[in-house]
């Protein structure tokens, strides 16, 4: 198969998310070398956000469907870690029906949980905006975001629109994990899973009838494949990997809330998708390091970092329309192509 | 329900929805003709809002604001179009809905920088601020309905236009097919940015209109945003018609479903007519391209 798929990955993407991977791994020892724990922060964010971005990217990048829901159900995921730990904490049992849930801080339970919320409304919205296409899905899906947005908003015991402080000690299967290193290494092993996975994803016959569907629609149907099904597929995956990463930033920073399901931070998922280069697995962790350093880096400098960072976006689009993967790209083109 | 109730949220559905209509023309337009998606048109609104509530707070006047804020956000528009979105219509979707996100970014933190925080207030003159007592016990204020005759007026002035002119021709043949229309000698170009400039008068004066009801305040044109989205989707993208229709219904749904329903469900509404409007009828209403 793989030699007939013109998307055949080249060494240097083969080689880009392991070097990635190594490279974020080696920050809590270097962050302890130079005394600035504050790294492993921000290293975590990295790592959380290269999580949400790699699985929208499934949608963006490889199925060519620009969706900005995904900062929804990236919430859905922080909700749920932040319901289930709200119950712990306060001993007030979370009644689902007959059944009544005491909740829990411990990620090996909620992280699986946050994935199959995310992806239970990934698939409830995916089947309605995926009978559309182009501008209307993209339209559709902003609108389901808002109503997730709205959704969190009117959860008033969880704090409404203030958001939702965690307040106990997250763990995961009985070790406590809240503390940084800990942590990040455990955020760092879903990353890297998240690769591996959705690698083997975009490399077999699905991903290749996902781009093919990308690409020439018509082509894929006369074919007798259903490109419906495999969009839906796709979506829904996405969808679960954006949950875990609103799982693990909500537990990082113990706190969840609304606004980071508003549509721009649907936006800042895609920039990231696309500011890395689309259609590679590791461009989106360029992008989700390249937006986490630019935001750190702008607002110390000023308060208004938002404005230099949309004329950053607007250049980048103007000028490389490959994203930042096209300058890796162009550098390494003499070699590849032979 | 009483009558007098319900006929004041009658009133009010229709005002949002008249409301809506005008940022929605603009955006179904860009879009229906351009191929352009442009989530900046809620920035123009927000412009149109600031601008008149500087002007007025410079001068003391409202009239003397809302005369300099919309040709000054329709010029805002063109400079966007001529400088920035034109080379962007034959791009593809993903790389319009970037730029216009950054254009986004950069005009809510431009706003907060020049305009500060607070929220801008922006009192009515005094022949406005009043109610009307429409009919016996049902009292509206003055302002509300001067907003829904402007809309209405505004609606049929753009049908008008759009169906019994020249220019409306043009804008109906670039609609319905742009090679075509520019081999037949329209000046596709010219058209685009006149239209791109109206629209963006249009979100002004809607955003000017609701500066006095709501808050002049930075991120104020993002929600309106995208109920004009949904608008322009449900009413199907690229016809007049459709908007004008779906502005009304997600006005009326949005006003009933905010007094009628539990707040969560009621602030959802709009967002569950769309995803059953385009379960069954996925191109929206009033579908344009075949």
């Amino acid at each position: 198969m793989a030699e007939f798929d013109p998307h055949r990955p080249s060494t240097i993407d083969r080689v880009a998310p392991i070097a990635a991977i190594a490279i974020l791994a080696a920050v809590p020892p270097v962050a302890g070398l130079l005394g600035d724990p504050f790294l492993i922060k921000v290293a975590t964010r990295v790592v959380v956000f290269a999580i949400a971005a790699i699985g929208l990217n499934l949608v963006v990048g490889y199925a060519g469907l620009v969706s900005l829901l995904h900062a929804g159900l990236f919430g859905v995921g922080g909700y749920v870690v932040g319901v289930a730990a709200w119950h712990e904490f306060n001993g007030e049992a979370l009644g689902l029906g007959p059944v009544a849930w005491a909740g829990t801080a411990d990620l090996a339970i909620t992280l699986p949980l946050a994935g199959l919320l995310a992806g239970i409304v990934a698939l409830v919205t995916g089947v309605v905006s995926l009978r559309t296409s182009g501008p209307y899905f993209l339209m559709i899906t902003l609108a389901f975001d808002q109503m997730l947005y709205y959704g969190a908003v009117a959860l008033q015991k969880y704090g409404g629109e203030d958001g939702l402080q965690i307040l106990s000690t997250i763990t995961f299967a009985g070790r406590d994990v809240s503390a940084r290193t800990p942590f990040f290494y455990l955020a760092l092993t879903i990353l890297a899973a998240t690769v591996f996975l959705l690698g083997r994803v975009v490399g077999s016959r699905f991903g290749v009838v996902l781009r093919a569907a990308a690409e020439n629609e018509r082509r894929v149907t006369v074919t007798g494949i259903p490109p419906y099904a495999y969009r839906l597929t796709a979506f829904v995956v996405s969808g679960v990997v954006c949950g875990l990463a609103g799982a693990l930033l909500a537990s990082g920073q113990q706190f969840v809330s609304p606004a980071d399901m508003s549509w721009v931070r649907s936006g800042d998922l895609v920039v990231m998708a696309v500011l890395g280069g689309l259609s590679t697995l590791w461009g989106p962790i360029v992008g989700a390091a390249a937006f986490v350093v630019l935001e750190l880096v702008l607002s110390s400098w000023t308060q208004y970092w938002q404005l230099a960072f949309g004329a950053i976006i607007v250049v980048v689009v103007l000028t490389l329309r490959g994203g930042l993967a096209d300058l890796v790209k162009l550098a390494t083109q003499g070699r590849d192509a032979r | 329900m009483t009558f007098a109730l319900f006929a004041e949220q009658l009133l009010n559905g229709i005002q949002f929805g008249v409301t809506l209509f005008l940022m929605a023309s603009g955006l179904t337009l860009v879009f229906g003709i351009m191929n352009f998606i442009n989530l900046a048109h809620g920035s123009l609104y927000m412009a149109g809002a600031f601008l008149a509530a500087a002007v007025q707070a410079a001068t003391g006047s409202f009239l003397l604001g809302v005369l300099v804020a919309i040709p000054a956000t329709a010029a805002l528009g063109a400079a966007l179009e001529f400088g920035l979105f034109r080379r962007f219509y034959a791009r593809n979707h993903l790389d319009q809905v970037l730029v216009t996100f950054g254009v986004v970014l950069m005009a809510n933190e431009a706003t907060r920088l020049i305009f500060g925080p607070v929220p801008l207030r922006m009192p009515l003159p005094e022949a406005l601020a009043g109610s009307i007592e429409i009919v016996p016990g049902l009292v509206y204020p003055t302002f509300r309905l001067v907003v829904l005759a402007v809309g209405l007026a505004v609606a049929g002035l753009l049908w008008l236009v759009v169906m019994k002119t020249r220019l409306g021709m043009w804008v109906r043949a670039g609609s319905s097919n742009r090679a075509i229309a520019s081999a037949m000698g329209v000046d596709v170009g010219l058209v685009f940015a006149g239209l791109f400039a109206f629209g963006a008068g249009l979100a002004g004066l809607a955003g000017l209109m609701a500066g006095p009801i709501l808050a002049v305040q930075v991120g104020m044109g993002e929600p309106i945003l995208i109920l004009a989205l949904v608008v322009t989707v449900i009413g199907g993208i690229g016809s007049i018609r459709g908007a004008f229709a779906a502005a009304l219904l997600v006005g009326l749904v949005d006003t009933f479903g905010r007094v009628m329903l539990p707040p969560a469900l009621g602030s959802m509404a709009i967002f569950l007519l769309m995803a059953l409007i385009l379960a069954f009828k996925p191109k929206g209403l009033f579908p344009v391209h075949g």
